[in-house]
C-alpha cells in the first residue's frame, strides 16, 4: 500500500537522486536534466498527498512508525496532516523551479551544486512530516549544511561569510533547542510528538511554570532566527545577496514558520499564549522594520530581503492572535511567501544574468524591452502587497482581520505595513522598468524571458491567482490542521473559507 | 587452546607481529620497500581484531590471578583499539613512501602501543593499568619524535615524556595510595573494602580519595582533559599526520575505559568526591580546548585543542553516574575515533609524511582538487561539528542525554554552548575546503589516493556514517558494557534516584 511508504518514498527520493547524480558525467547538460528528472518526480510523488489526504479526519495521516533505536527510546515516525499538507507540496513545488532558475546560473561545478540541492530537498521534506522530536531536530539541523556549503562555494563576492554567519545564526539556538528536547526526554521518556502533547497537556509531569517557560523560549527562539523574526533577522540580507537563486527561494519562512505552529503552539499552549504579546509586538515591528528598510534599499537582493522580513512577519502576527482565522491566514500567507517571495528571487535572479547586476539605479526603463518580464514581475508583486484576486491578498485579510478582533491597536499599525508594501515594491518596479532607459539597459541586447524561464514563471503565476480565487481549497485543510491550536474564546471573522468549530474540538495529533 | 591464553589473545598476536617485524626488518636489504612490513602489520592488527570480537563470547571471567578481566567491557574497547590501529596502520602505509628512515620501527611502535592500550581496557589491577599504560606511552613519546630531522619532533616529544613521566609519577603515588588506605590494588577488592556496609569499613576514606585523586590526575593526563593538557597541541604538531590518528584515538580510549572501570567499579562509593572533579575536568576541558582552538592557524594545532574539548564532552558522561552514561562515554570514544582517525587520515595525505599542508589556509580548494577527500573532510568536519545522521552527533546527543537525565543539565547546557563555539573553528576548515582554489598552492603536488588510504577512508566514513544513522548494534554492544561494568559492583546504586541498575 502507497499510502504507508508514501512519506519515506517522498522524502528520500531526492537523497537517491542526490547519490546518482554524483555518478554521472559532467558532460553537457546531463545534470541538470537528471536533476531536474528527479525534482519533477519528487514533485509528482508529493501531490500523492492531497489527492489522497482525507480532509474530513483530523490527526496525522500517511503514518509510519518503526522502532528505530531502542535506546534512547527514538522512532522513525511520519506523518502530515492538514498543517503540513501543503507545505510538503510546497516544498515539492518548489523543486523543479529551483533547478531551473539555476538552469545557467550554475554553470561550474553544477554536480556539486545539484548534489546539495537534491539534500536540502530531503532535509526540508524531512522537516515538515517527521513527528519524532529526534529524527525532526536531524533533519532541521541537516536542513542547515547544504545551504551553508552552497552559499559558500557558490556566493557571489562575500559567500564564505554569509555561510558561516548563516550557520552560527541558526546552529546556536538550536543547541538549546536540543538541550529543550533532550530535558523533556528525560522528564517524559519519549521524543515522540503526539506522546509529548499527551503527557505535556495532561500535567503530570511536575514541570514548575518557568521550567515550562524555559523549554517553550528554546523552541520559540530557534524557529524564530530560522523564519527569521525581528529582531533576530541579521542573517537574511547576507545570505539573499550571497546565495544561488534556488537555494535563497527555500531558505526563509516556511520552516521556521511551520515549526512555531506545530511545536511552540502544539505542546506549549499555555506558554505561547504567554509569549503572544511579545511577539506580536515583535511581528509588528517586523512589518515596519522590513518595510522602511525595504524603501531604503539600493540593491534589488537586499530590498526583497526586507520584503520578506516584512511579510514574514504578518505569518508570526498571524499565529500569535490565536483564532482559527488568523491561523489558517498565518499558514496560508507561509505557502503564499514560499511562492511570492520565490518568484521575485527568481525573476531578480534572471536579472543579474542578463545584466550583471542587482543594483537598481543601474536599471530603468525595462517595460518597453523586456514586456513579458514586467508582467510576470507585476503579478508577483502585486501578490506580495496583496492586491485582491491574488494569493497574497487571502492571507493578509485573513491575518489583519483577527489582528483587530483581538489586537486593534497592532492591528491598524500593521496595515501601515501594507501600505508601505506598496510603495517600496511599486517604486522598485518603477525603478527597473519605467523612466528612462539607463545606459546598462539601452546598451546590452537581451532576451526576454526564455521558454526554461516560461515554464518556471508563469506556473507560479498562475498558481497565484488561483490561490487568490480558489483559497478555500488549501484552508479547508490547513484548517483542519490548526483547529485544535486556536483559542475558542476569540470571536471569529467572517471569510469566505470559514466553517463553524465543533464544540470541543479534539487536540490535534492527539486523536491517532 | 588454555582459556587464559584466550583472554589475552589480542594482546599476544600484536605483540608477535611486532616483534617479527622488528627481527625481519633489520636484515632487509636497504633498496627493498618496506611496505610488505606494513602489510605484515596490518595482517596483525586484523588477526588482533578477529581475537578481539572472539572475546565477546567468552564467559566473563579474569585471568592471570585476577590480573586481567576479559567481558564485554574490556572486549568492546579491544575491538575499538583494534580497529584503530587498522586504520592508521592503512594510513600510514599510504604515506610512507621509499627513503622514509625507520619504518619497521614505525609499524612494530604502533602495534607495541596498541598492546599497551589493550592491557589497559583489560585490567583488572592496578598495576598492571600502570605498566600498560607505561607500554602505550613510551610508544607514543617515540612515535610523537618520530621525525627526529625536523625541528619540533624531538623537542615535543621531549616535552611529552617529561611531562608525561610526571603524570605516570602521579598515577603510581595514587595507586600507592590506594593500596595503603584499602589494602588492595584490585579494582573490585578495592569497591568492596570501600563499601560502606563491608564488615571492616576502611580507616581512612580520606587517603582513598587522595589517591583517587592523584589516579585522575594520571590519566587526565593521558586523556588531556584540562588542565593536564598542554602536552597536546606540541606532541600533535610534531607527529606524523598517520600517528596522531591513533595516538590521539586508542590510548586515549583506553584511559577512558580504565578510568571508567576506574570509578564506576573501584570507587562508587567516593562518587560525591570524584563528581565535582569530573565535573570541573569536564568543563574546563570543553571550554578551554574549544576556546583555544579558535586561535590556531595550525590545522592540526586546531585538532589538537579541539580532541580536547572532545574529552571533555565525553567527560560529561561520566557524570551522568548511571549505566546510560557508562554506555555513553564507550559509543563517544567509538565515534570520536572513527571520526578523529578518518580526518588524519585526510590530512597526511594531503600533507604527506613531511607535512605540506599545515596552515587551514592551505587547504582551501580541496575539495576542487579532489572531491573524494575535499568531500570526507567536509563530511568528518561536519561530524565533528556534530550535525545529525553522523556519529559526531549522536555520541554527543547520547551523552548529553545521559547527563540531562541525572540532572546535570548545566554542565549538558555549557556543552552544547560548546559545540557552538567549535563552529567558528570547524566552519572555518570546512569554508576552506570548499573555498576556491588560489594559484600555486602547496596542493598542486598531491599524490594520487592508494588503495590502502581509499579502504581507510571508505572504512571511517562509512562508520561514522552508520554511527549516526543505525547506530543499534553498537549502541546495543555499548550497553552491554556498561552493563557488565555495573553487575562488577554488585552493589546498590549509590544514589537514590539516579537509574544505576538497568
Amino acid at each position: 500500500m502507497l499510502n504507508t511508504t508514501i512519506l519515506s518514498h517522498i522524502v528520500f527520493f531526492p537523497t537517491v537522486g542526490a547519490l546518482i547524480l554524483a555518478l554521472l558525467p559532467r558532460r553537457g547538460k546531463i545534470i541538470q536534466w537528471f536533476a531536474l528528472a528527479i525534482a519533477l518526480a519528487t514533485f509528482l510523488l508529493t501531490l500523492h498527498l492531497p489527492a489522497h489526504y482525507d480532509y474530513a479526519r483530523a490527526g496525522f495521516q500517511f503514518d509510519e512508525n518503526h522502532a528505530w533505536i531502542a535506546s534512547p527510546k527514538i522512532r522513525y515516525h511520519l506523518g502530515v496532516d492538514g498543517l503540513s499538507l501543503w507545505l510538503v507540496v510546497l516544498t515539492g513545488f518548489l523543486a523543479p523551479i529551483g533547478v531551473l532558475a539555476s538552469w545557467s546560473a550554475i554553470d561550474a561545478r553544477a554536480k556539486e551544486f545539484y548534489f546539495f540541492f537534491l539534500l536540502q530537498q530531503t532535509a526540508m521534506l524531512g522537516v515538515f512530516v517527521s513527528l519524532d522530536m529526534f529524527l525532526y531536530y536531524g533533519f532541521w539541523e541537516l536542513a542547515l549544511v547544504p545551504m551553508a556549503i552552497t552559499i559558500a562555494m557558490f556566493g557571489r563576492t562575500r559567500g564564505t561569510q554569509a555561510a558561516i554567519k548563516f550557520f552560527l545564526y541558526t546552529f546556536l539556538p538550536s543547541t538549546l533547542f536540543l538541550v529543550a528536547i533532550l530535558y523533556l526526554y528525560g522528564r517524559t521518556g519519549t521524543f515522540d510528538f503526539a506522546e509529548l502533547q499527551a503527557a505535556l497537556a495532561s500535567g503530570h509531569l511536575g514541570l514548575a511554570a518557568h521550567t515550562l517557560s524555559w523549554l517553550a523560549l528554546a523552541f520559540l527562539v530557534a524557529f524564530a532566527v530560522k523564519v527569521p523574526v525581528f529582531p533576530l533577522h541579521g542573517w537574511l540580507g547576507d545570505v539573499f545577496s550571497e546565495a544561488p537563486t534556488a537555494m535563497a527561494m527555500v531558505i526563509a519562512g516556511k520552516l521556521g514558520l511551520y515549526s512555531i505552529v506545530r511545536f511552540n503552539l502544539g505542546l506549549f499552549p499555555a506558554q505561547s499564549r504567554a509569549f503572544a504579546p511579545w511577539m506580536i509586538a515583535l511581528s509588528v515591528i517586523g512589518i515596519l522594520y522590513g518595510a522602511l528598510g525595504a524603501l531604503v534599499q539600493r540593491d534589488l537582493k537586499r530590498l526583497l530581503a526586507f520584503a520578506t522580513v516584512s511579510a514574514l512577519s504578518f505569518c508570526t502576527l498571524g499565529i500569535f492572535t490565536f483564532t482559527l482565522a488568523g491561523l489558517d491566514g498565518a499558514v496560508y500567507q507561509t505557502i503564499n511567501e514560499g511562492l511570492i517571495g520565490g518568484a521575485l528571487l527568481m525573476l531578480a535572479g534572471i536579472l543579474y544574468e542578463r545584466y550583471g547586476t542587482y543594483e537598481l539605479s543601474a536599471y530603468g526603463g525595462l517595460a518597453a524591452k523586456l514586456p513579458v518580464m514586467v508582467t510576470l514581475f507585476l503579478i508577483s508583486t502585486l501578490a506580495l502587497i496583496g492586491l485582491p484576486i491574488l494569493n497574497g491578498f487571502v492571507g493578509e485579510f485573513l491575518v489583519l482581520s483577527s489582528t483587530f478582533r483581538t489586537h486593534p491597536g497592532w492591528g491598524a499599525l500593521a496595515t501601515i505595513g501594507v501600505i508601505l508594501s506598496a510603495a517600496y515594491m511599486l517604486s522598485m518596479i518603477q525603478k527597473i522598468f519605467y523612466g528612462r532607459q539607463s545606459a546598462l539597459v539601452s546598451n546590452r541586447s537581451v532576451n526576454d524571458v526564455i521558454s526554461r524561464e516560461y515554464f518556471a514563471l508563469w506556473p507560479m503565476a498562475i498558481l497565484m491567482l488561483v490561490m487568490g480565487v480558489a483559497s478555500p481549497y488549501w484552508i479547508k485543510a490547513i484548517e483542519g490542521g490548526v483547529r485544535g491550536l486556536a483559542d475558542h474564546s476569540a470571536p471569529l471573522s467572517q471569510v469566505p473559507a470559514q466553517q463553524a468549530p465543533p464544540p470541543t474540538p479534539p487536540l490535534n495529533g492527539a486523536a491517532q | 587452546m588454555n582459556n587464559q591464553l584466550l583472554r589475552l589473545l589480542p594482546e599476544v598476536i600484536l605483540t608477535l607481529t611486532g616483534v617479527l617485524i622488528m627481527l625481519i626488518e633489520p636484515v632487509m636489504p636497504k633498496a627493498v620497500s618496506r611496505t610488505s612490513m606494513g602489510w605484515l602489520a596490518v595482517l596483525g592488527s586484523l588477526g588482533a581484531l578477529a581475537a578481539s570480537l572472539g572475546q565477546f563470547h567468552l564467559a566473563p571471567g579474569t585471568a592471570y590471578y585476577g590480573l586481567i578481566q576479559t567481558d564485554a567491557f574490556s572486549a568492546f574497547f579491544h575491538v575499538l583499539i583494534a580497529a584503530i590501529v587498522l586504520v592508521s596502520l592503512l594510513v600510514t602505509l599510504d604515506v610512507v613512501r621509499a627513503g622514509t628512515e625507520n619504518l619497521g620501527e614505525l609499524f612494530a611502535l604502533t602495534l607495541f602501543g596498541a598492546v599497551g592500550s589493550m592491557l589497559m581496557t583489560s585490567a583488572q589491577e592496578l598495576l598492571l593499568v600502570f605498566i600498560g599504560l607505561e607500554i602505550s606511552s613510551i610508544a607514543s613519546y617515540i612515535l610523537v619524535g618520530f621525525r627526529k630531522h625536523t625541528g619540533k619532533g624531538p623537542e615535543s616529544a621531549l616535552k611529552y615524556f617529561l611531562l608525561g613521566s610526571f603524570a605516570t609519577a602521579f598515577l603510581l603515588y595514587g595507586i600507592a595510595l590506594v593500596f595503603g588506605a584499602t589494602g588492595t590494588t584490585q579494582i573490585v577488592a578495592i569497591a568492596h573494602a570501600l563499601d560502606a556496609n563491608a564488615p571492616h569499613p576502611v580507616a581512612a576514606p580520606m587517603l582513598a580519595t587522595l589517591g583517587l585523586g592523584m589516579i585522575l590526575i594520571g590519566l587526565g593526563f593521558k586523556v588531556s582533559a584540562a588542565p593536564f593538557h598542554v602536552w597536546t597541541p606540541d606532541a600533535y604538531e610534531a607527529a606524523p599526520s598517520p600517528v596522531v590518528g591513533m595516538i590521539s584515538t586508542a590510548p586515549k580510549a583506553a584511559a577512558f575505559a580504565v578510568l571508567l572501570r576506574i570509578l564506576f567499579v573501584g570507587f562508587p562509593a567516593l562518587h560525591a568526591h570524584w563528581i565535582p572533579l569530573v565535573w570541573i575536568m569536564a568543563a574546563l576541558s570543553m571550554t578551554l580546548g574549544n576556546l583555544a582552538a579558535l586561535r590556531q592557524q595550525n590545522v592540526k594545532r586546531m585538532l589538537a585543542y579541539s580532541s580536547i574539548a572532545h574529552a571533555g564532552y565525553l567527560l560529561v558522561a561520566f557524570t551522568a553516574l548511571s549505566s546510560d552514561g557508562i554506555a555513553a562515554a564507550s559509543f563517544y570514544a567509538v565515534t570520536y575515533a572513527a571520526m578523529n582517525v578518518g580526518i588524519f587520515a585526510i590530512l597526511s595525505h594531503a600533507g604527506q609524511y613531511d607535512d605540506k599542508l599545515t596552515l587551514v589556509s592551505d587547504y582551501r580548494g580541496l575539495g576542487y582538487r579532489s572531491p573524494l577527500l575535499g568531500g570526507a573532510m567536509a563530511f568528518f568536519l561536519i561530524s565533528l561539528i556534530g550535525i545529525p545522521f553522523t556519529g559526531g552527533f549522536f555520541g554527543k546527543f547520547y551523552v548529553f542525554q545521559a547527563a540531562i537525565r541525572s540532572g546535570m543539565l548545566w554542565l549538558a547546557i555549557l556543552g552544547l554552548l560548546n559545540s557552538g563555539i567549535a563552529l567558528f573553528y570547524y566552519l572555518r576548515l570546512l569554508a576552506a575546503v570548499y573555498a576556491k582554489p588560489q594559484e600555486n598552492t602547496p596542493m598542486q603536488s598531491m599524490p594520487r589516493v592508494q588503495l590502502s588510504l581509499l579502504v581507510a577512508i571508505v572504512l571511517t566514513v562509512s562508520a561514522t556514517l552508520i554511527l549516526g544513522i543505525v547506530p543499534s548494534q553498537v549502541l546495543g554492544a555499548a550497553r552491554a558494557a556498561a552493563v557488565t561494568l555495573q553487575y562488577e559492583v554488585q552493589q546498590p546504586a549509590p544514589t537514590p534516584g539516579v537509574a544505576l541498575s538497568r
